[in-house]
């Protein structure tokens, strides 16, 4: 069956009601007579917004600044370290693929296995459990993402894991970091997209504090066009009309009170921790490490990492110039980083933005280094036959 | 694009091979230099086309192609690495205008221990796909290497036609129409799905298949308002799409939304997380066509049974020359062409 008929049937990526909406959001803006700055904090938002275009419907008074929200650029650089020196000691590191390029002080995981260390790509912890089972030596997984990815962590660990298995823990907590950013002197932000998926999870319920406390409105976010589209003429409008509020704009997955089974098995293997996201700050409770009762699989405490031979070498130079904090914080974009595109690309990154599927630079990258091509200066002619 | 990339580094990558920038880089920094220039009025080497046309002084030309196949796996659903090898030479030919090719060679390179059964498939469906696009193989070659020196079997075709007008990739001005002849994708994604055993509901089948019938009539419909013809193999639509733009100078304003895809193929691709415009086909042409011709060929190529879901799909721009602007129907974006392989090698 050509398109025509199944596109029209994806009723959240209908085109007609998304030029109902953008027309929607450019009244709401525009009445504000102002600029007005948002940030998402999920690299799916920024993939969808990147894909579909949709910056160039935007009217040029909103702002919409992608956050800390790639849970795979946010892993910090010692993090990075740690999974090296793991691999260097002769531990088998399972991990997602899109770790393996990230730059740690000097080496990354991929340098670390150039070398001859063990690093597998797996795609879930159950498949890293697998691993071990198959196996007598210690396989240590390597756990980074948010909420989401962490409970899947923690189901594993309370289904039973074999004793060679341990988790190296980089999971982060996405709520604590909205309030360092709605904190960060100079943000201009108003409003927050918060991530559908990690919602689900933690329940819409979980920003109300967050709402009360900086009188900033936060709407809840599915990842279709017409999900963003949508959520994004509510937040103008919370804006406009002073209204700190949590709304959730994707009731078709996000209840107040979230998924209570998972939530409970989260906070059972997990406890938050404060500490450094890459490139924004010391985040307090921004980190999810194993609970005590998990030291017998925590890879922190089983193995002695030694970091030191890691840092004999001085930094590559490159990285000076890099500005994936600035990024990732909200307050620059990858076009005003001079490496972007040149001597930062997706097979040579210099930053973690470059190396995820959800980095901005690399979504950016991808999508040709122009998110924002404004219909003005397209190119004219009719398109349809 | 401006950018500087060293995409051709110190050994060949896959990414030399996947159809992208570092292709076209490699064999323009490697292959195309220190030959002696093609005869006067020659498309030659340096044009970079799907082959090349040799004037024969009476006004017609000799139009030659060459094309090596190894395809993981040989086998997979809706053809295998035989009717390829026909199908892409034939429409390679078909590409430049020749749609009566004369006849093909057949260079086989097969390892030792290859099973004699499969070498018959593949055989037969050669045969198969000779018989659909009216040519037949002419002269061949057979060696075997030792286990290991190479996986399993590999074939090269060389096609020749006579055409009495070139049709070339670089012709297309402002205004130009852009057509492809039918759902884009179907030949990566099943020969993906097949290589990694992805176990994907929905009918994945390779389109490969000889076009050369197709194309006939559309060049009979178009007549001289038919400008340019391009086969989106490696690296798909968006390959072709930057391919003609380059070459012509000119923008390319394209409607995704008009972009026949197969339900099997959207559902995979975005499932996979790779964009159906950067996936290989075998059976699919894109068309340049003046304005005033475009309703024309659009109709004789639906009414041809391998067009029937041909769509006008993109307009050429004065603006934004070499880029290839994606409306998606929500909004605007560059689209950006392949540096290397979004998957392992499928043709």
């Amino acid at each position: 069956m050509p398109e025509g008929a199944d596109s029209r049937q994806l009723k959240f990526r209908d085109p007609a009601r998304a030029r109902d909406l953008g027309r929607a959001l450019t009244a709401a803006a525009e009445a504000m007579g102002r600029t007005v700055s948002l940030m998402h904090v999920c690299g799916s938002h920024e993939q969808a917004i990147a894909r579909y275009g949709l910056r160039a419907s935007f009217p040029r008074s909103l702002d919409v600044i992608m956050g800390p929200g790639c849970p795979v650029c946010i892993t910090d650089t010692p993090e990075v370290d740690e999974g090296v020196a793991l691999a260097r000691q002769g531990v088998t590191i399972a991990t997602y693929g899109d770790m393996v390029k990230v730059p740690g002080t000097v080496l990354s995981l991929g340098d670390a296995q150039a070398e001859g260390a063990k690093v597998e790509v797996v795609y879930s912890v159950t498949q890293a459990v697998e691993l071990a089972r198959a196996t007598r030596e210690p396989v240590v997984f390597f756990a980074t993402g948010f909420e989401t990815t962490a409970v899947a962590t923690a189901a594993a660990l309370l289904g039973g894991v074999p004793d060679n298995f341990s988790v190296l823990s980089a999971h982060k907590y996405i709520p604590p970091v909205m309030e360092i950013v709605a904190e960060m002197p100079g943000s201009k932000v108003e409003g927050f997209l918060a991530a559908g998926h990690a919602a689900t999870i933690t329940g819409w319920g979980v920003f109300e504090a967050f709402v009360e406390r900086h009188k900033l409105p936060v709407v809840v976010a599915g990842f279709e066009p017409l999900d963003i589209l949508a959520a994004l003429v509510k937040l103008v409008e919370l804006v406009r009309d002073r209204k700190p509020e949590v709304v959730n704009m994707f009731p078709r997955c996000v209840t107040r009170e979230g998924n209570r089974n998972a939530q409970e098995q989260l906070f059972k293997v997990f406890r938050p921790a404060g500490g450094r996201w890459r490139g924004i700050a010391h985040v307090p409770n921004g980190n999810l490490r194993l609970r005590d009762e998990w030291a017998h699989v925590d890879a922190r405490r089983r193995f002695d990492i030694d970091l030191r031979p890691l840092w004999k070498f001085a930094p590559p130079a490159l990285v000076q110039d890099c500005i994936c904090g600035d990024i990732m914080a909200g307050i620059a974009n990858p076009k005003q980083c001079k490496l972007f595109g040149k001597e930062c690309v997706p097979d040579t990154p210099v930053g973690a933005c470059m190396v995820s599927s959800e980095g901005t630079c690399k979504i950016w990258h991808l999508y040709g280094g122009v998110p924002d091509l404004s219909s003005s200066d397209a190119p004219q002619g009719e398109v349809r036959p | 694009m401006n950018l500087r990339l060293d995409l051709l580094g110190e050994r060949v990558s896959m990414k030399h091979g996947a159809g992208g920038r570092a292709m076209r880089q490699l064999i323009g920094e490697v292959f195309t230099d220190g030959f002696p220039k093609a005869p006067a009025g020659a498309v030659g080497l340096d044009a970079m086309d799907d082959g090349a046309a040799l004037p024969l002084g009476d006004g017609r030309f000799l139009v030659v192609t060459t094309d090596s196949h190894v395809v993981l796996p040989a086998f997979f659903p809706g053809g295998d690495i035989g009717r390829l090898a026909v199908s892409g030479t034939v429409n390679d030919l078909a590409m430049m205008g020749a749609t009566e090719p004369l006849g093909l060679t057949c260079a086989v390179v097969v390892e030792e221990g290859y099973p004699r059964a499969d070498l018959d498939r593949i055989h037969a469906s050669m045969v198969a796909a000779c018989v659909e696009a009216g040519t037949t193989v002419v002269t061949g070659d057979t060696k075997v290497m030792g286990k290991g020196q190479l996986d399993g079997v590999a074939l090269n075709t060389t096609g020749v036609a006579i055409a009495t007008r070139v049709v070339r990739d670089c012709g297309l001005r402002a205004g130009d129409r852009l057509i492809v002849t039918g759902t884009i994708g179907d030949h990566g994604c099943a020969v993906m799905a097949a290589r990694h055993k992805l176990d994907l509901a929905g009918d994945l089948r390779s389109d490969v298949a000889p076009i050369n019938g197709l194309i006939r009539a559309a060049l009979a419909a178009g007549g001289d308002g038919l400008v340019t013809l391009k086969d989106p193999t490696r690296g798909g639509l968006s390959s072709a799409l930057h391919e003609m733009a380059h070459k012509s100078g000119v923008g390319v304003l394209l409607d995704e939304t008009a972009v026949p895809v197969n339900a099997a193929v959207r559902a995979a691709s975005e499932l996979l997380g790779i964009d159906p415009l950067v996936i290989a086909n075998e059976g699919k042409a894109l068309i340049g066509v003046r304005p005033a011709a475009a309703e024309a060929v659009l109709a004789a190529l639906r009414a041809h049974p391998q067009g029937r879901d041909a769509a006008i799909v993109g307009t050429c721009t004065a603006e934004r020359r070499g880029q290839v602007v994606l409306d998606t129907g929500f909004g605007r974006r560059l689209l950006v062409e392949i540096e290397g392989e979004p998957l392992p090698r499928i043709c």
